[in-house]
């Protein structure tokens, strides 16, 4: 039987690595060590959505462009991204960037992995983000299943059937440039290209995806340590890579990051001097960490925002019924207090729908005042709502269990039961896939907690898939023709500083309808021991890895 | 007493011991058959009623189209019904193809990397709450009401009423990162050094009941007929003690231990927490958070025959320290 097998080859395994147990030695040379998770996916830039994965990306491939700490864009691979229209781009490459396997990095590089990505077959979960690229539509193309099998729901199901093989919308020109068609004008296109689904391939990715994705070969400041540098549920051993010549040469030799479960371990492990860096301080050690690592700890806003949803297809939440009650219930939560207590300090209070770290961000938006704690204002405006529809029954918001949410949660709800005078409590699902399925059949009961990180540092990032009529991840189904007519007016304007303006004022009719209630900006909270220096976070909270020296 | 004097020939009595145990062992590995086909399917049952899509979780707030989701739904069987999936699972089982996790890894591979560490871990555990749990508590034992014996009961009871976890983040605090002696965290390949914290954690609360059982079992022994009959015989008391009194006390240890191998070889989650230990707690835990059936399952099905194994190890255990047990057909 092989599972006996199994059992008994564990038992060999024990006796030899207990052997082998006393000859592993430290590591030398200047090698940082810091914290992350077993990547979800193998390491495919394209099919990497999240954190785990996204930082070993980050470090072993170079876009087009990287981003400082502030979130402003620096030249990697590019040498200029120029537009006219901000439809047709035109992408010139630096000519002397090589990938460790020496093969070069051409303008092929990048368009072939951005098809590769998009191709609908190759089911790439950042697909996405190539879809205002002309052409995306017919390599994402579907159709319904012949069968007429359907889903749950009683939906005809999708299955692919693209009409091309690559997107209409980029041309290679020659080894070094490269042009872009977009399908809509957007002036900050490049600002996307730093993200990590952008990064170029080596013609030997595409020979054999999978075996690329465990031993990937990237033109980043560094490469994996050899075959077996990816231990899984262990850690990943980068080493820098010498070849490399952009704007993130490291100042140390190699970066390890090692897999915690929790951060309550890696904390320990920070105390204890077995770890160098961490990126988020856990809950346990919220009230201690400034004692434990007085001069080696940051905790500054950081650009994720945190809302909850109030669905427009409940009873007494759509309509005037619906916008005056949102109103109230903003006005009834004291945030302050929340991040105050319950965060000690590592959120902000949101006075906007995107982050303070995003350039174009106030705290001064026309109508923000809908955002501060007004227990007067809000009794008011929910006495006017009853005076439509008087509200009954339980108020409540669904969060997932699985995470850390309820106390929170609780302690919104107790705001607003408080201010309200209604009954409002928290309501648990079991996991975060469960919370989705109810979300998904329009099946909830109350608001729902919602949360937003942005991808690349731009205002649209936090606008346009939430909000915008029809997009990805407006789950709620808000729409506003004035809203809409904004971003579409931003996108297209001709300088940065248009596009802000427009952004803004988009914001403000945000602001009015509330389609999401803001609670607040996760801040960037990290520590780290006094074996490193130079320890600096990015505007995504993850640590700019190449700087940090070793003492 | 007549009988046994009375025994005829010795071998063959042995003879026909030795033919009884081994058609009893046979009988109960029979068993595990219909156990471990109830309990695959029981639990890939559990794990396939978790509510919820797994694969649209996978990617939290920014879901790719639903052609790419169900194109990787269709890859894990997920779009099959309930018993379509079991039944290809066990066939793939057979051919000794566990299934693979959703980030693409092959399940045995990740079995292959948990079990060694964890059956290392709780080797490592056993050995501790077996030697000092049977050696504190057969002293408590033989000086019962003394000061020692007093001191092993307040020792034990804090034992078992301070939860593990707390334990642990103290010793990791006192030990890891106060006097620096031990590393906070296990690295990578867990050798066995680096394992001594942890597993001390691991086997406090077991360590406890032991020194209970085997102090309880010793001074009831202490009065026993046959120790006084070997103290009459004039056998030495070192020999009184380890043969006859400690022999016959560790019948209810080894049930405990047997039970403990199973516990700690799956229960470790708390410990391997604390210590970033990757082992089969943590693997479980996170493959049902992710709604991995095959991970789930074929984990499930190991420890189900390492429970099975290690309560059979017990019942054979049984009959070699106490005589007056015996196997029936």
């Amino acid at each position: 039987m092989g599972i006996v097998a199994i059992a008994l080859a564990s038992t060999g395994a024990l006796a030899l690595s207990g052997c082998a147990g006393g000859t592993t030695s430290a590591e030398g040379g200047s090698i940082i060590t810091t914290n992350g998770t077993e990547p979800q996916m193998s390491l495919i830039p394209t099919n990497t959505t999240e954190v785990g994965g996204g930082k070993i990306i980050t470090s072993i491939f170079a876009g087009l462009v990287s981003y400082s700490a502030t979130g402003e864009i620096e030249d990697e691979v590019a040498e200029s991204i120029e537009s006219e229209d901000g439809i047709n781009w035109t992408v010139t490459l630096q000519d002397d960037w090589t990938f460790t396997n020496d093969e070069p990095v051409t303008a092929s590089s990048f368009v072939d992995a951005w098809n590769y990505g998009a191709l609908v077959t190759n089911a790439q979960g950042s697909s996405g983000f190539f879809d205002n690229i002309a052409g995306y539509s017919d390599v994402s193309n579907t159709k319904d299943d012949p069968t007429g099998a359907t889903d749950e729901s009683g939906a005809v199901l999708q299955i692919p059937d693209p009409l091309a093989e690559t997107m209409s919308g980029l041309t290679v020109v020659d080894d070094t440039t490269f042009t872009v068609q977009l399908s809509g004008a957007e002036a900050d296109w490049p600002l996307r290209l730093g993200y990590s689904a952008y990064s170029p391939l080596p013609t030997v990715a595409f020979e054999d995806m999978d075996a690329f994705g465990e031993n990937p070969i990237g033109n980043g400041p560094y490469e994996l340590a050899g075959d077996d540098a990816w231990q899984h549920d262990v850690q990943i051993d980068l080493v820098t890579n010498p070849d490399y010549s952009g704007v993130r040469t490291p100042a140390n030799d190699g970066l390890t990051i090692v897999f915690f479960a929790s951060f309550d371990a890696g904390y320990a492990a920070v105390q204890g001097g077995d770890l160098d860096v961490l990126d988020q301080i856990p809950e346990s050690a919220l009230a201690s960490y400034e004692s434990d690592f007085p001069d080696s700890f940051v905790n500054e806003p950081a650009a994720v925002f945190q809302s909850f949803n109030m669905p427009y297809y409940l009873e007494h939440w759509s309509g005037d019924e619906g916008k005056l009650r949102r109103a109230a219930l903003s006005m009834a939560i004291d945030r302050a207090e929340i991040t105050d207590v319950v965060f000690q300090g590592t959120r902000t209070p949101a006075t906007d729908f995107t982050s303070p770290v995003i350039d174009g961000y106030s705290d001064s938006l026309e109508g923000s005042e809908v955002l501060e704690y007004n227990p007067e204002e809000a009794v008011a405006l929910w006495a006017e709502a009853d005076a439509i529809s008087p509200y009954t029954g339980t108020f409540d918001i669904a969060y997932n269990s699985d995470g850390p949410h309820q106390v929170w949660v609780d302690a919104v709800v107790n705001s607003v039961k408080n201010t309200l005078g209604i009954d409002a409590v928290g309501k648990p699902y079991p996991t975060f896939a469960a919370a989705v399925d109810d979300r998904e059949a329009s099946a909830l009961t109350g608001g729902t907690r919602a949360g937003w990180q942005a991808d690349y540092p731009s205002l649209y990032n936090f606008l346009a898939p939430l909000y915008q009529t029809g997009a990805g991840s407006n789950y709620e189904g808000y729409s506003s023709e004035d809203f809409d007519t904004l971003l579409k007016e931003g996108a297209a304007a001709s300088s940065v500083e248009d596009a802000t303006a427009k952004y803004v004022q988009a914001q403000e009719v945000l602001l009015q309808d509330l389609p999401t209630i803001p609670l607040w900006y996760q801040n960037t909270s990290g520590v780290w021991s006094d074996t490193v220096s130079n320890v600096e976070f990015g505007w995504d909270s993850v640590p700019l890895y190449s700087a940090i020296t070793k003492n | 007493m007549i009988a046994i004097l009375h025994a005829p020939d010795l071998r063959s009595v042995n003879q026909a011991r030795g033919d009884l145990m081994l058609w009893y062992t046979g009988k109960r590995l029979l068993q595990m058959i219909p156990v471990f086909f109830g309990a695959t399917f029981l639990i890939y049952f559990m794990v396939f009623s978790l509510p919820g899509d797994p694969i649209a979780a996978l990617y939290g707030e920014r879901p790719p189209s639903d052609a790419v989701l169900a194109q990787i739904r269709a890859e894990y069987n997920l779009d099959k019904p309930f018993i379509v999936q079991y039944l290809l699972y066990i066939g793939n089982f057979f051919q000794g193809d566990l299934g693979t996790t959703y980030s693409g890894r092959s399940v045995s591979d990740v079995m292959a990397s948990a079990f060694p560490i964890t059956a290392r871990l709780a080797m490592l555990a056993l050995a501790f709450e077996a030697v000092f749990g049977i050696l504190v508590g057969l002293i408590a034992g033989l000086r019962k009401g003394k000061l020692f014996d007093a001191s092993a009961l307040v020792v034990s009871l804090l034992l078992i009423s301070v939860p593990t976890f707390v334990i642990g983040f103290v010793l990791q605090f006192v030990f890891g990162v106060q006097l620096g002696w031990a590393r906070t965290t296990v690295s990578g390949a867990a050798p066995i050094d680096e394992l001594i914290l942890p597993a001390l954690v691991l086997a406090s609360v077991s360590f406890a009941y032991i020194v209970r059982l085997t102090r309880a079992s010793v001074s009831d022994n202490l009065n026993a007929d046959f120790v006084r009959t070997a103290t009459a015989k004039g056998l030495s008391r070192p020999r009184v003690v380890t043969v006859h009194v400690l022999r016959n006390s560790l019948v209810p240890v080894i049930t405990f231990l047997g039970v403990d191998i199973g516990s700690l070889m799956v229960g470790a989650i708390v410990t391997e927490g604390i210590f970033n230990i990757n082992g089969v707690g943590g693997t479980v835990f996170k493959a049902i958070r992710l709604g991995e059936g095959p991970t789930v399952v074929s984990f499930i099905a190991v420890m189900v025959v390492i429970f099975v194994l290690a309560n059979l190890l017990v019942d054979l255990l049984y009959a070699a320290l106490d005589p007056r047990i015996r196997y029936a057909k």
